[in-house]
C-alpha cells in the first residue's frame, strides 16, 4: 500500500522509556494505561491521563506520533471503562488509538473520528475479507498483523486491502495467533485477552529441587535446570513438555523474533510500519534496540544491501536464541 | 418444550470419513440432540478428505430432525480457505461463524458465533445481532456469570456455553503434530489422524496438561460442566454445547439431557459422565471464574 519511508513504531511502558524511545529515534511510540485495558498490565508499567497528555506533549515536540494501546477485550457490564480509556487517549492527542474489541472500536469510530483506527494484533485479522470487515465497519487505517503469515502472504495482503500494514521485527514472540489464546487462563485464571496479562508473575514459582530448579506456572511445570544454567521466565508456551514419547520445547523454544534480516522484504511486501515489542522493557534496552533499528530501516531506505543492515544489527540478541518466526515459511 | 436446548458443537479432530459417517449416524438415531454442527474448523488442509462425507451426514441428520449448521474454519489463510467459507454462507441452513472473515458475507442472514470469535461483553454481541447473530458460543474462557450477564442485557439472542470436551484454547499458524514429527506444516503427513481426541501433552513432572490437535491446543482434562437447570435459566442461557470425542457421545448427550429436564441433579451427571471412557479428568473451573484447569468440589 506504501511506497513511503517505512515508520518505526516502538514500545513504550512507561513515561522515560517514551522520551528514550522518541530521542533514539522512534517514529512512532505506543504505550497504554495503567489498568486492564491494554494487553501489557503489568505492575509499575503504563501511563495515567496526565502522564499520557505529557508524553504526547513530548512526542510531538520531538516529530514522533504517540499510539495508545487498548486492545484487551472490554468486560461484561464494564464496557464503560474501556470507552473511557479511549476517551481519554483522545482528549490527549493520540494519534491513534489501537483497539481489538469491536465494542471498543465502534465506540472510537462513532465518537472520536479525528483520532485514527489501528487494528490491534490481538484482533487476528489475517485475510482480506477480516480486514475489509474492520474497514467498512469502524474506518480502521492499520492492521498490526498476526504473527502467522509469511513475507509473501503479506505482499499478497497488501495486494488486496485498502488499509496500512504495521509488522512486529523484534522482542517476545507469541506462538499461538494472538488474541485467540487462552493457555494463560486456563492454568491461572488471568489472560491477555480477560486481564492484559499473560502467564502472570505472582503465579510464577521457582522451586529448587535435588539437582535442578523447576520454574512452574500455577504449579504446572514449565521447565527445569540444571545447577548453573540460566533460568528462564516459564512463559507457557515456551516451556519443555512430554508428547508423543518426546520430550521437547513442543511449542516454541525459547526465542524471541529478529526479523531485522528481513526489513527489505517486508518494505517489497508494502508493509507501512515496524513494529518493536518490549514495553515491559527499560530504559537502557529501548534505547539501543530502537537506535539499532533506526540505522537499519535508514540503511534500507537509502538501498543498503544485507551485509550492512546484519551489522547494524549485531549485537541485539541479548545472548538469546532468535528466530524470523512465521515469516520464514519454513517455521510452520 | 425443553427451557434448555443442546448443541453437538464440531468434531475438532481429523477424523475419516468412515468414522465420521459412522459418528453421525448414531447421532441422528440415537442422540437427545436438538442442533448439530458439522464441517472441519480447525484446519484447511484437512477439508478434501472429510468434504464428499457432508451431504449423506446433513441428510441423514435431517432427516431425524436435526437442525444442522454449518460450521466454518477458525483460522483461513489460503485462498482455497477462504472461498469455503464464502460458498457456505450463501447455504439457507444455519452458519456457524468462527472468523470474522466470514462476517461480509453472512451479514443480514442467521448466524451463530462459536468459541472462537471474540464476544467478551454486551455492546459487541448486540453489534453482532445487528448483523444477524441468532446463537452466541462465547470463548470458553468466560464464566458462566459472563456470559449470564451478556445474555441478560441481549435478551434478543440465544446464548450457548460450552458444557463438555477438551477446551478449545488456542490456535497457532504452526503445527505442533507436523513440529513433533519433524515436519512442517506445508508437507504434514497428516500426523494429526493418528490421535482422534488430539495427543496428550504432559509437562516434565507429568503432570497432565495439555492436548495438541495439529494447529490447535486444547485443554489435556475433559470440560464435564453440570450445572442444576436453573443456573442456566436465570441467567438467560437456553443452550448448552458438547464436543464430540471418541467416547459415548450417545451417553453423554442422554446424560446432559436428563440433567437439562432435571431428571438427574449435578452430581449424578457428574458421576455418570466420569464412568465413561474420557480422554481426561474432569474439569469446570472456567464456568465459575476460575483457572480452567480447576474442578468444583464434588457438588
Amino acid at each position: 500500500m506504501t511506497s513511503g519511508r517505512m515508520e518505526l513504531v516502538c514500545p513504550a511502558g512507561t513515561p522515560a522509556t517514551l522520551r528514550a524511545a522518541v530521542q533514539a529515534g522512534a517514529d512512532a511510540v505506543y504505550c497504554g494505561f495503567r489498568d486492564e485495558t491494554n494487553a501489557r498490565n503489568f505492575p509499575g508499567l503504563n501511563f495515567s491521563g496526565e502522564e499520557l497528555a505529557e508524553g504526547v506533549r513530548f512526542a510531538h515536540d520531538h516529530g514522533s506520533k504517540v499510539l495508545v494501546a487498548i486492545n484487551t477485550f472490554a468486560r461484561v457490564n464494564d464496557v464503560d471503562l474501556w470507552k473511557k480509556a479511549a476517551d481519554t487517549a483522545a482528549e490527549c492527542g493520540a494519534n491513534a488509538i489501537i483497539a481489538a474489541d469491536i465494542a471498543v472500536l465502534d465506540h472510537v469510530a462513532k465518537n472520536h473520528k479525528q483520532v485514527r483506527l489501528h487494528l490491534s494484533v490481538q484482533a487476528a485479522a489475517a485475510t482480506p475479507e477480516a480486514i475489509g470487515f474492520y474497514a467498512t465497519s469502524f474506518g480502521i487505517r492499520r492492521v498490526v498483523l498476526p504473527r502467522v503469515l509469511s513475507i509473501q502472504e503479506i505482499a499478497a495482503l497488501n495486494r488486496a486491502i485498502e488499509v496500512e500494514t504495521e509488522a512486529f521485527v523484534f522482542g517476545g514472540l507469541c506462538v499461538m495467533i494472538e488474541g485467540r489464546c487462552y493457555l494463560s487462563s486456563y492454568a491461572t485464571g488471568k489472560s491477555p485477552n480477560l486481564n492484559g496479562v499473560c502467564s502472570p508473575p505472582e503465579m510464577v514459582s521457582y522451586d529448587d529441587e535435588p539437582n535442578s530448579t523447576a520454574a512452574r506456572l500455577s504449579g504446572f511445570t514449565i521447565d527445569r535446570y540444571e545447577p548453573g544454567e540460566p533460568v528462564g521466565y516459564p512463559t507457557l508456551c515456551k516451556g519443555k513438555f512430554k508428547a508423543g514419547g518426546k520430550t521437547s520445547y513442543l511449542f516454541e523454544d525459547p526465542v524471541s523474533l529478529n526479523a531485522g534480516g528481513m526489513i527489505a522484504g517486508l518494505k517489497a511486501a508494502g508493509v507501512t510500519a515496524l513494529k518493536i515489542e518490549g514495553r515491559q522493557r527499560g530504559k537502557g534496552y529501548v534505547t539501543e534496540v530502537v537506535r539499532a533499528f533506526r540505522k537499519a530501516v535508514d540503511a534500507v531506505e537509502q538501498g543498503g544491501d544485507a551485509i550492512e543492515i546484519d551489522r547494524i544489527l549485531a549485537g541485539q540478541s541479548e545472548g538469546s536464541r532468535q528466530t524470523a518466526g512465521a515469516y520464514s515459511k519454513k517455521w510452520r | 418444550m425443553s427451557a434448555i436446548a443442546l448443541t453437538l458443537g464440531p468434531v475438532f479432530f481429523h477424523w475419516s470419513p468412515d468414522r465420521l459417517l459412522d459418528f453421525y449416524r448414531r447421532i441422528a438415531d440415537e442422540a437427545p440432540i436438538d442442533r448439530v454442527h458439522v464441517g472441519e474448523v480447525i484446519c484447511g488442509k484437512r477439508m478434501p478428505f472429510s468434504d464428499s462425507a457432508w451431504p449423506e451426514i446433513i441428510e441423514r441428520l435431517e432427516r431425524a430432525g436435526k437442525e444442522v449448521v454449518l460450521s466454518t474454519l477458525a483460522a483461513p489463510a489460503t485462498v482455497r480457505e477462504r472461498r469455503s467459507i464464502a460458498d457456505l454462507c450463501t447455504d439457507e441452513r444455519l452458519v456457524e461463524i468462527n472468523d470474522v472473515t466470514a462476517l461480509p458475507s453472512r451479514s443480514g442472514k442467521p448466524f451463530v458465533t462459536g468459541p472462537f470469535l471474540n464476544v467478551y461483553n454486551e455492546a459487541s454481541a448486540r453489534f453482532l445481532i445487528q448483523r444477524g447473530a441468532t446463537t452466541i458460543c462465547p470463548p470458553v474462557e468466560l464464566s458462566l456469570a459472563a456470559v449470564g450477564a451478556m445474555a441478560g442485557a441481549c435478551p434478543e439472542a440465544e446464548f450457548e456455553i460450552f458444557v463438555f470436551g477438551r477446551l478449545p484454547l488456542a490456535l497457532s499458524g504452526r503445527c505442533y503434530h507436523a513440529r513433533i514429527h519433524g515436519l512442517h506444516k506445508d508437507s504434514c503427513q497428516f500426523t494429526c489422524e493418528r490421535d482422534p481426541d488430539g495427543l496428550a501433552v504432559d509437562t516434565l513432572d507429568d503432570q497432565q496438561f495439555l492436548t495438541i490437535n495439529g494447529v490447535q491446543t486444547l485443554s489435556n482434562q475433559v470440560q464435564a460442566f453440570c450445572p442444576a437447570p436453573a443456573d442456566l435459566t436465570s441467567r438467560g442461557v437456553r443452550r448448552i454445547r458438547l464436543s464430540p470425542h471418541t467416547c459415548d457421545m450417545v451417553e453423554v448427550a442422554k446424560t446432559y439431557r436428563a440433567l437439562a429436564d432435571g431428571r438427574e441433579d449435578p452430581k449424578a451427571a457428574r458421576f455418570i459422565l466420569s464412568c465413561l471412557d474420557l480422554p481426561g479428568t474432569l474439569v469446570d473451573g472456567y464456568a465459575h471464574g476460575k483457572p480452567g484447569w480447576q474442578a468444583a468440589p464434588s457438588i
